[in-house]
């Protein structure tokens, strides 16, 4: 099992022949993902890695029934690229992009709403179902498939707390970044409804960042699930007014402060790790707990 | 980007909205002439926070002597720490109603939302939110007449004062549009002589979009130099006021690094996101411009996914050659060639750790020692 992609899930790259796509590709294609296109006007009829190398997503969709794309292109041909996937019938879109404008954040997001279309990121590591499937960027060696599964805001951060995972003999079901835009696709709710779902996923671990409301969204959910969740949140020492990197980390207004996203977290029952090292060990401490409480 | 308010009226002037007549200034000497002309008038300085009426950054004034007085106060004080350099003067408004418009976006809901109220002209935070009207706009469809009407029923608005203000959000929500807005905020629009007017005009712009911006769209520098210097560099840099810099890759992370040095009961000097897969000379410049700030200590916390430990390590060494640096420095490397990277630190003398917690109480006992 796991969520969202799997070793059957079929994956174009849009700018497999930039740096970055193509680094990547040859990162993904090492940690099982089967890529089936590679999409770059011009170039089609070439080959990246093994892999073929279309002009457009229609042309690549003839031949490949791909279901899933990753979006390598720069920020301003971000809209125009997720239209073409959308268009092209791609239901998983992973936008690794960042510094992609507001409005056109807005209109992906209106369109791939019409279309029924899951869209990670923009700004994002990607996702990966460990030894099935990676959609992303991040380094293959820190993760190894277990049943814990990870929702995260932000990439480095995710790193450091999947790495003492695996150190701790913790597997993931499937880790995913959302993004550190202000308008993202996947929400923390929508991450926690399907890990609730997944029956390989026994614990989610949330890692989250002052700014916005999506932890407190998701707290109201987090208290409907039978599944344990662990809670990490960055950004407590941050001052308000100050936008901390991520375009979405900000203390605006009063809103979006640590303390209220924890108070929010805890009253919905989950665990809070306020040190990253933490967290290990209370995903050790609730899948104990949680079997006491079925026995 | 945010824009002054004499630069969102010059756009709203543009794109149809009224606003009151006015001129911008930096000097006092020259506005008798223009007061002469138009009455009794309101002196705006023009800085970029909030709560600048209380502030004491605007001025009433009858007659041009007067006007004149005040305008030179004005130039001479700080609102709020930020110095005055420009003065917008304009017409004094009879008011008789004063209603709130703003247009800006919804994260969670992924739309722009517009908000409208009856009890404009004071702080939006102080409006109770039943007399707010909040409505989110489908990207795809733009704001329709119908729901603007809708919007100016619920205000309680009626005959043309209700149609007026239907072609102000209109014409509002086409701003936004055309110009990437962020947040594009009328409070208050007046209503004077069965007129309405933007009486003040706030906007903020998405950096992002610039590469598609026009001619007509000014350009507000609000960064300090070190951070006009990390932003050429495409690094993330915010300063703070505490003792340590720190320089660390991803945003999460470098937020989750200066938590820790809070913890551990020290305070970081600086936000740096150095971003993934610097090369060895953006390294190098992140890392004196850190040294610029004098901090009293240096914690640089990488953990390499696209970033390379050797090449961070290579980025170290070189700024320790070319620099003469004072202040003790600790290095966390793991990820991506972290042994590679460790090896070249420690051939230099320069000790590594594996571990964050324990990087950061490092770190900290430094600044601790020296200030006892």
């Amino acid at each position: 099992m796991a969520i969202i992609i799997n070793e059957t899930t079929k994956i174009l790259v849009q700018g497999i022949t930039g740096k970055q796509g193509q680094f990547h590709t040859s990162q993904m294609l090492a940690s099982g993902s089967r890529i089936v296109g590679g999409i770059s006007p011009g170039k089609g009829g070439q080959v990246v890695h093994g892999v073929r190398i279309y002009d457009t997503v229609e042309e690549a969709m003839m031949t490949e029934k791909a279901e899933a794309s990753v979006i390598f292109v720069p920020a301003k041909q971000v809209k125009d690229c997720v239209f073409e996937a959308i268009d092209g019938g791609i239901k998983t879109l992973v936008i690794i992009t960042e510094h992609v404008p507001l409005h056109d954040a807005m209109e992906i997001m209106a369109f791939a709403e019409m279309k029924h279309v899951q869209i990670v990121g923009p700004n994002t590591f990607g996702l990966i179902s460990p030894g099935k499937s990676k959609i992303g960027i991040m380094p293959n060696s820190i993760f190894i498939s277990g049943s814990v599964g990870v929702v995260a805001r932000s990439g480095t951060l995710s790193y450091e707390i999947v790495s003492q995972l695996t150190n701790a003999g913790i597997g993931q079901s499937t880790v995913v970044g959302l993004g550190g835009d202000r308008i993202v696709g996947l929400s923390f709710i929508e991450v926690l409804a399907q890990f609730e779902a997944d029956p390989e996923t026994k614990a989610v671990v949330l890692v989250g960042e002052i700014g916005g409301n999506a932890e407190e969204e998701a707290s109201i959910f987090i208290k409907t699930m039978s599944k344990p969740v662990i809670a990490f949140l960055a950004g407590k020492s941050a001052p308000p007014g100050k936008r901390m990197g991520h375009a979405g980390a900000i203390i605006e207004r009063g809103k979006g402060t640590y303390d209220r996203k924890i108070i929010a977290l805890k009253a919905a029952g989950a665990y809070i790790a306020s040190l990253p090292w933490e967290v290990s060990d209370l995903v050790k401490k609730a899948l104990t707990e949680t079997i006491h409480v079925r026995f | 980007m945010r824009l002054y308010e004499y630069m969102a009226k010059e756009i709203f002037r543009n794109n149809g909205i009224p606003v009151p007549k006015g001129q911008v200034f930096t000097s006092a000497e020259e506005i008798a002439d223009f007061v002469a002309q138009i009455g009794p008038v309101a002196i705006k300085s023009q800085v970029l926070s909030g709560g600048r009426g209380k502030a004491g950054g605007i001025k009433f004034a009858s007659n041009p002597q007067e006007a004149t007085e005040k305008a030179r106060e004005l130039l001479a004080t700080e609102i709020k720490g930020l110095k005055v350099d420009v003065i917008l003067v304009e017409q004094k408004l009879s008011i008789e109603k004063e209603l709130y418009l703003a247009i800006t976006y919804d994260g969670a809901r992924r739309k722009p939302l517009l908000i409208a109220s009856a009890a404009g002209g004071v702080e939006i935070e102080q409006v109770a939110e039943e007399l707010l009207v909040k409505r989110l706009i489908d990207i795809n469809v733009g704001l329709q007449p119908y729901a603007a009407r809708e919007i100016t029923r619920q205000l309680g608005l009626k005959g043309q004062i209700a149609k007026h203000v239907v072609e102000i959000m209109l014409k509002l929500y086409q701003i936004f549009r055309k110009y990437d807005a962020e947040l594009i905020e009328i409070n208050p629009l007046v209503v004077a002589d069965s007129q309405e007017f933007a009486a003040d005009g706030k906007m903020t712009i998405d950096d992002e979009a610039a590469f598609r911006f026009g001619k007509d769209v000014p350009l507000v520098e609000e960064k300090t130099a070190v951070e006009q210097r990390a932003a050429e560099l495409g690094i993330s840099y915010v300063e703070l006021e505490g003792e340590i810099g720190v320089m660390a890759n991803g945003a999460g992370i470098t937020m989750a690094t200066l938590d820790l040095i809070n913890e551990f009961g020290s305070s970081p000097r600086n936000f740096m996101d150095a971003g993934g897969g610097s090369s060895i000379q953006a390294t190098a410049s992140a890392l004196e411009i850190l040294l610029s700030t004098q901090p009293k200590a240096l914690l640089i916390n990488i953990f390499g996914g696209i970033t390379r430990c050797d090449e961070v390590a290579k980025a170290i060494i070189q700024v320790k050659e070319t620099m003469d640096i004072q202040v003790p420095m600790v290095i966390r490397l793991v990820g991506t060639n972290e042994e590679a990277g460790i090896a070249l630190l420690r051939e230099q003398d320069i000790e590594t750790y594996r571990k964050i917690d324990e990087a950061v109480a490092k770190v900290v006992s430094f600044v601790k020692a020296k200030g006892a």
